[in-house]
């Protein structure tokens, strides 16, 4: 019997649905809620998390919140032992290196995954593939080595001759001491560059031959077809991947730590050392004491949570807008 | 007959699970060499009795001995009296202190050209990490290094980024040669530095003293030896030079011991003494006087006693100054109080 209902196609099944509703357990037995309710929990299981994580983060962070109200946000002294805490310096640090990260990594991202789909060979492309999925999976401190060892001693020899031409720019003058906002932005762009790299090849493979034969048709070169068919066709992917990396890089907090400098100050100048919200909690939670000093701490943990949704809704916003463009244009 | 075995059998197993005792601690990052040797030592001569130390901080060992979920605690700076009063007050019990082992913190820095040991003052330690002093030859630190030409160059100061007790240990002693930083900056294991770059733990530090030209940094004891850093000398309260090592800090120690109050919730920095190295720290045990499980108490007891007394001889080796015995002796009478 269940052989013969298994066997039974599609088509009759459906037919059969017009006529009688399923039941419950009907559907049960064939699976469709079966799979229903396992999503659907997986989907729950999100919401509950998230749910319970900013539950946790505000229940733990009261006193401080009492104790400080909005000033917590917009004042710079970060002093545990007077227990006055302002959470400026890390919020700004946050917010710079991370679109700055951004903006070094989407064109070397963007490039790559354009490069490796629609140009290079395939042996190439999937080898490349293989070492930029490879790239993903190392750790973070490892990263932060490679910026001790590698990236700062570079930055710091090159960042003389850098300074001759551009030190009158506010952004980057002062002393470079070799850790700054920039040195985590270049780490933190490395970081993020196969998330962009990866997803945004996939996407871009996946555009349908349609798309290119219909701008071939029209004599578009190759190029054209590239960045005005397949590229505007898998944007939303290319931005879920930058959407991706944002998050990745807002969070990130090891390999930041070791090569920002560990100041809790704002300076405009991207060559002078700050600090990150990630990393200030990394650094001091094991060792605080008091109660004031620890609710401070998981409110920085909150802020973190609150600027990360905040630059997310403001960048679909943005896209939002491009679509927008593109249609009334 | 084979039920007699078998009560026989229940009976052993029985009795050997009941030997078997797990000690928990929790604390100090420091003191984890020490105190995961005296655990593995211990263990050989005493096979039932397992101590297990998870190194998480200071911070967290005193808050994990507050919530009760370890046997003991571990810290580089004493309790203050609010977290005790919280301890009495959730855990019903006093948590006494006990000093293990010595530690210190050693001026460490890279001016090019110079590979000869500096001397400092108080004044000049402070007023570097105030911020006053920014340039090398500044007279504060010249007239101490009549013989080495110091660089014109500014002075880079680098802190520990991280909460830590060796931060404490120099920021307590800055607090004590200077009543400006005492007014203004305070005690703790992070505080609102006025100057300078941070960063993550003794290795941090030290791979940004080497990166960085014309810098200066602190930097543990244990880790300049370990790594064969150079560090400077530093003035003591009797107007005495005096290079850190193990006899050095062991002599701080004594020299803080007359003074000592009964609880050892002391900081044993800028001391007496001719002989003693003015920024040297204790790291203390924490336990709490009265235990629920009586035999757990008693274990917990023995295994304090053996490494005040035997487990001594096991600081040197890593690093630790060991304690004087003077206090040695007032840390056993203290022993008395523990009601188990």
């Amino acid at each position: 019997m269940a052989n013969a209902a298994l066997s039974t196609p599609g088509v009759p099944m459906q037919s059969r649905g017009l006529e009688k509703k399923q039941t419950w357990l009907e559907r049960l037995r064939k699976g469709d809620e079966v799979v229903h309710l396992i999503t659907l929990a997986g989907a729950w299981s999100i919401i509950v998390i998230t749910g319970l994580l900013v539950q946790h983060l505000w229940v733990y962070s009261a006193i401080a919140r009492h104790t400080f109200g909005w000033r917590f946000l917009f004042t710079s002294t970060w002093d545990p032992v007077n227990g006055l805490f302002g959470a400026w310096p890390f919020v700004y640090g946050t917010i710079v290196t991370s679109i700055l990260a951004l903006v070094i990594a989407i064109p070397i991202g963007l490039g790559t995954a354009i490069f490796l789909a629609e140009l290079a060979p395939r042996k190439v492309s999937d080898a490349l593939t293989f070492l930029v999925e490879l790239l993903a999976a190392v750790p973070s401190v490892i990263y932060g080595l490679v910026g001790i060892f590698l990236l700062i001693p570079i930055l710091t020899t090159a960042m003389p001759y850098f300074q001759k031409v551009f030190g009158w720019l506010p952004i980057f003058s002062g002393t470079f001491y070799g850790v700054s906002y920039f040195s985590a932005a270049v780490i933190l762009a490395i970081m993020v560059v196969p998330f962009i790299v990866s997803i945004s090849r996939e996407v871009l493979l996946a555009v349908p031959v349609s798309q290119r034969e219909a701008m071939m048709a029209l004599g578009a070169t190759k190029w054209d077809v590239t960045w005005r068919a397949v590229v505007p066709y898998a944007r939303q992917g290319i931005m879920g991947s930058i959407f991706l990396a944002l998050a990745r890089a807002l969070g990130e907090t090891m390999a930041v730590t070791m090569v920002i400098g560990n100041v809790a100050q704002v300076s405009t100048s991207l060559l002078a050392p700050g600090y990150t919200i990630a990393a200030v909690i990394a650094n001091e939670f094991t060792e605080a004491t008091g109660d004031l000093y620890l609710h401070a701490l998981i409110e920085l943990g909150l802020v973190l949570f609150a600027v990360t949704m905040i630059i997310n809704a403001l960048a679909r916003l943005l896209m939002l807008t491009m679509k927008g463009h593109e249609v009334t244009g | 007959m084979i039920r007699r075995l078998l009560a026989l059998a229940v009976l052993t197993t029985a009795s050997a699970f009941a030997q078997q005792i797990s000690l928990t601690g929790a604390g100090s990052t420091f003191a984890y060499p020490l105190y995961s040797s005296w655990a593995s030592q211990y263990h050989t001569l005493h096979p039932n009795v397992e101590v297990n130390y998870q190194s998480i901080g200071s911070g967290g060992g005193i808050r994990q001995l507050i919530a009760g979920t370890v046997d003991f605690g571990a810290t580089d700076g004493p309790m203050t009296d609010k977290e005790l009063a919280e301890a009495q007050q959730k855990r019903g019990t006093a948590i006494l202190h006990f000093p293990t082992a010595l530690g210190a913190d050693v001026p460490s820095y890279n001016i090019p050209g110079v590979t000869t040991e500096l001397k400092f003052t108080p004044a000049a330690l402070a007023g570097i990490y105030l911020g006053h002093i920014t340039k090398w030859n500044d007279p504060e630190i010249q007239k101490t290094n009549p013989g080495i030409k110091l660089p014109a160059a500014n002075i880079v100061v680098i802190h520990r980024s991280d909460g830590s007790g060796t931060t404490y240990c120099w920021v307590d002693y800055l607090s004590k040669v200077s009543p400006e930083w005492k007014n203004k900056i305070g005690v703790g294991t992070s505080v609102n530095w006025p100057v300078g770059l941070g960063g993550k733990g003794n290795e941090g530090v030290s791979g940004l003293i080497r990166r960085i030209p014309n810098s200066i940094g602190y930097i543990e004891l244990i880790y300049s030896i370990q790594n064969h850093i150079l560090y400077g000398d530093v003035e003591n309260s009797s107007g005495k030079f005096i290079k850190a090592d193990l006899n050095t800090v062991t002599f701080a120690a004594a020299g803080a011991s007359k003074t000592m109050p009964a609880d050892f919730r002391v900081s044993i920095t800028n001391p007496a003494g001719a002989q003693a190295y003015p920024i040297s720290t204790y790291t203390w045990l924490l336990i709490p006087e009265k235990m629920g499980d009586k035999t757990k108490g008693a274990a917990l007891k023995a295994f304090v006693h053996w490494g005040l007394t035997d487990g001594q001889k096991y600081a040197a080796p890593l690093a630790y100054a060991p304690l004087p015995n003077v206090v040695v002796q007032r840390e056993l009478q203290q022993m008395k109080k523990l009601q188990y």
